[in-house]
């Protein structure tokens, strides 16, 4: 088993922290790891990223093989595009859906996500819309390891006790943000693929879910959306255009 | 022995810690810069390593050295362009050779990815006629230490270990020892060695050459230089690159390897292996000097040798298990997706209310009246303000360039001659320049652009910010009517741009201070 990951986002969004989760969970496993991350100048509001492996073999190169990589883990959208050709064929892609604008030519975002979304082994995640649910957007990035966790070979205690373990020195409270924040992303991420594999197109589905209440997500729920979505087209845009979330158990 | 997760820049400073160094010395520079972050954050309780920040990197160099002449064994760290700053004293250290143990880990940045060039340290350490280590993982990085402090004890020379971006910033676990104790003080009282007069030093120069079949011999004999013969296409790898190739091989593959990670380079192996095949490929992150070593003026006869130099790999850059790939003649591997083509790019920026910002912004309109005004900057965060939307600065070069380039510019008489540098970056290698300008005086305008903090390493402490700054600027001799200190925020702009019009008026030196704390060092105290 071997398991190659390729971490990205911008500058200061905290892809290092998500990486301590996983680098402390692979030790905790018992596996091999080693993890490129970039320090330096790129880390002011740059494009970043971190090629992380594990294994329970020895892991020899510290950076990814082209077609090698399971997963792209993303804490923004755009970013995706700049290492998908790394992934193996049936590798999958765990992205932010809330785009960070530091550049003036940051493409059109429903393009953008209709590009993304037309990649079959995706999860789409608001992890803007979770993280402020959580208490702080600042926990985007957790949200996104939530996000990942049915797709790893962690179990969600092993993660969490390693969300809690980055967070324990700034207090319970903040402990206690980053959490929900996993927790949330570990719940929407599911409730994504639940929509996509009851038929719904993904970019629909990434519509829906950043307007779902986050504590009421269950995956249970899903197929009455594909369902209800199905015999009213105009049922999505209501929801989009409504200033309110909506439950998962249904509008 | 335990295990602990650990950047290889931080396996090199727990090694040097374990090994029993008493002090470590070093100038921030990446990727060199957590090496001594990390021995001062461990040692910080006991107290009893010796760890502060020095002005630039030569001051680092012979703290180091005056702490090995007492004895004790030190590491110094920098960065490869920060290796040309001590030259002098690494040079000369070579000569006059070691007392304690002394290390220097230099780190350097092939492909650039926070530097001005990739220049490749392993031809320092062949320069100064110095063994070089060049570790392949984190795991031996930190045996490496152990081993580096007893060979420069044992044949009283500095040991170079050579890090690259990759390793320094890769994490991975490490198995540690128990920790040696610190040598006792024991100065040297070889007087003659430490005297590098004509006389002196020729012996001395002998005695380093002298050496050199010694640290052939191990470097034959070492562990790290592995070599297995198998069939007739053969692989050189140096330091970690070796992983890229491991990665594209499988067990049973048919290269004949040599690994080289201790330098000089081993030649009796190199010759073993020369001789066992027909083609020779050389793997190498930095310059071609084992490639270009091998082949030499006019190749080998019966061994082709391939490598940067004959498009197999390329010239430049950083080299990555996909390159290795390609140069071993494998075909690619499928991807579930093209490469993307016309995807905007994400360039660093200055912070969100970052002083440079507004700073530049004030000498972007205090220079309107200039046709096309060109400005000598350094390097830095403010280095930044080359990009869009500021494009305020025209050069970044080396650390201090921009006043002796303004001074030169000035004097060929190009006008207005003005340099935009960093407060720590000022006091690295800006005041000499800066004596010098206005002792010749120099039509030239400095802005110093004192930020409290070392912001683009990651806000160390700055040696010349505040008071200190202003009293070496007063130091050097300038009108004091011509040292203006302004406050870099959106509301002062038009005073500001006021002040720097009076300075740009001023025929001679004159110095513009622009006082704001950085935001990242304010969050972070
Ligand atoms: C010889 C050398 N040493 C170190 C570095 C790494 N380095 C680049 S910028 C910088 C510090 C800049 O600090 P300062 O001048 O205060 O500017 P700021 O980043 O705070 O704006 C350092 C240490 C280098 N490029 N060259
Ligand atoms: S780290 Fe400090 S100096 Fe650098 S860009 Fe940010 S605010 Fe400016």
């Amino acid at each position: 088993m071997q398991k190659n990951i390729i971490l990205a986002g911008v500058g200061g969004q905290g892809i290092l922290s998500v990486a301590y989760v996983f680098d402390n969970a692979a030790l905790d496993a018992g596996f091999y790891f080693k993890q490129a991350e970039v320090h330096g100048m790129a880390q002011r509001g740059g494009a970043v990223q971190s090629n992380l492996r594990y294994s329970d073999a020895k892991i020899h190169s510290d950076l990814i093989p082209e077609g090698r990589c399971d997963m792209v883990l993303a804490v923004e959208p755009l970013e995706v595009m700049r290492y998908w050709h790394y992934l193996k064929p049936d590798g999958w892609v765990v992205t932010s859906i809330t785009p960070f604008v530091n550049i003036p030519d940051y493409p059109e975002i429903d393009t953008l996500l209709t590009d993304l979304a037309a990649f079959p082994n995706i999860v789409m995640v608001d992890t803007g819309h979770l993280a402020r649910a959580a208490g702080n957007l600042r926990s985007q990035n957790m949200v996104t390891v939530g996000a990942t966790s049915n797709l790893l070979d962690f179990t969600e205690e092993q993660l969490l006790k390693h969300v809690e373990g980055l967070f324990a020195r700034k207090g319970e409270k903040i402990v206690a943000v980053n959490r929900k924040a996993f927790l949330y992303g570990r719940a929407a991420g599911a409730f994504f693929r639940a929509l996509v594999d009851s038929g719904l197109d993904a970019f629909k589905a990434a519509k829906l879910c950043s307007k779902i209440k986050p504590e009421t997500l269950a995956v249970e729920y899903a197929a009455a959306w594909v369902e209800r979505l199905r015999n009213n087209g105009a049922l999505l845009d209501t929801i989009l255009e409504s200033g309110s979330n909506v439950s998962a158990e249904g509008p | 022995m335990s295990k602990e997760i650990l950047l290889g820049d931080e396996a090199i400073g727990l090694g040097a810690i374990h090994a029993g160094i008493s002090g470590v010395y070093g100038y921030p520079g990446t990727p060199s810069t957590e090496i001594f972050e990390f021995i001062e954050r461990k040692t910080k309780k006991n107290g009893d390593v010796h760890a502060f920040w020095s002005t630039n990197e030569k001051v680092a160099y012979e703290e180091a050295l005056g702490m090995s002449w007492a004895g004790k064994r030190v590491l110094v760290c920098m960065k490869h362009v920060g290796l040309n700053v001590a030259a002098d004293a690494f040079m000369n250290s070579a000569v006059t050779g070691t007392n304690g143990g002394l290390v220097l880990a230099v780190a350097d940045d092939p492909g650039m990815h926070s530097s001005q060039n990739e220049q490749d340290s392993r031809y320092f350490a062949q320069f100064a006629l110095i063994p070089c280590f060049e570790p392949k993982n984190q795991q031996e990085g930190y045996d490496m230490m152990l081993e580096a402090f007893e060979l420069s004890e044992a044949l009283e020379i500095p040991v170079m270990v050579r890090l690259i971006t990759r390793i320094a910033h890769s994490r991975s676990s490490v198995d540690t020892v128990e920790a040696l104790p610190q040598n006792p003080l024991n100065p040297s009282k070889e007087i003659k060695r430490w005297t590098l007069l004509p006389n002196n030093a020729r012996v001395q120069y002998k005695h380093l050459t002298e050496k050199q079949p010694e640290l052939l011999k191990r470097s034959e004999n070492s562990v790290h230089n592995e070599l297995e013969l198998r069939g007739t296409r053969g692989v050189i790898s140096c330091g970690l690159v070796e992983n890229y190739l491991r990665e594209n091989l499988d067990e049973d593959h048919d290269l004949s390897i040599l690994s080289i990670r201790q330098y000089p380079i081993p030649a009796e192996k190199v010759r073993t292996l020369v001789e066992h095949v027909d083609e020779l490929l050389i793997l190498e992150d930095g310059y071609p000097l084992v490639e270009n070593t091998v082949r030499g003026l006019f190749g080998l006869i019966g061994t082709e040798v391939k490598g940067r130099m004959t498009g197999e790999l390329p010239r430049t850059g950083e080299l990555n298990p996909d390159l290795v790939r390609g140069a071993l003649g494998l075909p690619k591997i499928e991807a579930a997706h093209s490469p993307s083509t016309n995807l905007a790019l994400r360039p660093p920026s200055l912070c969100k209310g970052c002083p440079h910002t507004d700073s530049f912004k004030a000498l972007n309109d205090a220079l309107n009246t200039f046709e096309d005004p060109q400005v000598f900057s350094d390097i830095g965060c403010y280095t930044l303000a080359a990009l869009p939307p500021l494009e305020a600065v025209h050069s970044c070069v080396a650390m201090g360039a921009s006043i002796g380039m303004a001074a030169g510019a000035a004097h060929a008489g190009y006008s207005p001659a003005v340099a935009a540098i960093g407060d720590s970056t000022f006091s690295h290698g800006g005041i000499t320049p800066m004596l010098s300008a206005v002792q010749q005086n120099v039509n030239l305008n400095v802005l110093i652009l004192d930020n409290d903090t070392v912001g683009m390493t990651g806000t160390q402490r700055s040696m010349s910010t505040g008071r200190a700054l202003d009293d070496i600027v007063h130091g050097t001799g300038i009108d004091p009517e011509h040292v203006r200190i302004i406050l870099p925020l959106p509301k002062h702009h038009d005073q500001n741009v006021k002040i720097m019009r009076e300075e740009l008026a001023h025929d001679g030196p004159s110095v513009i201070i622009a006082r704001r704390a950085c935001i990242e060092s304010i969050k972070g105290h």
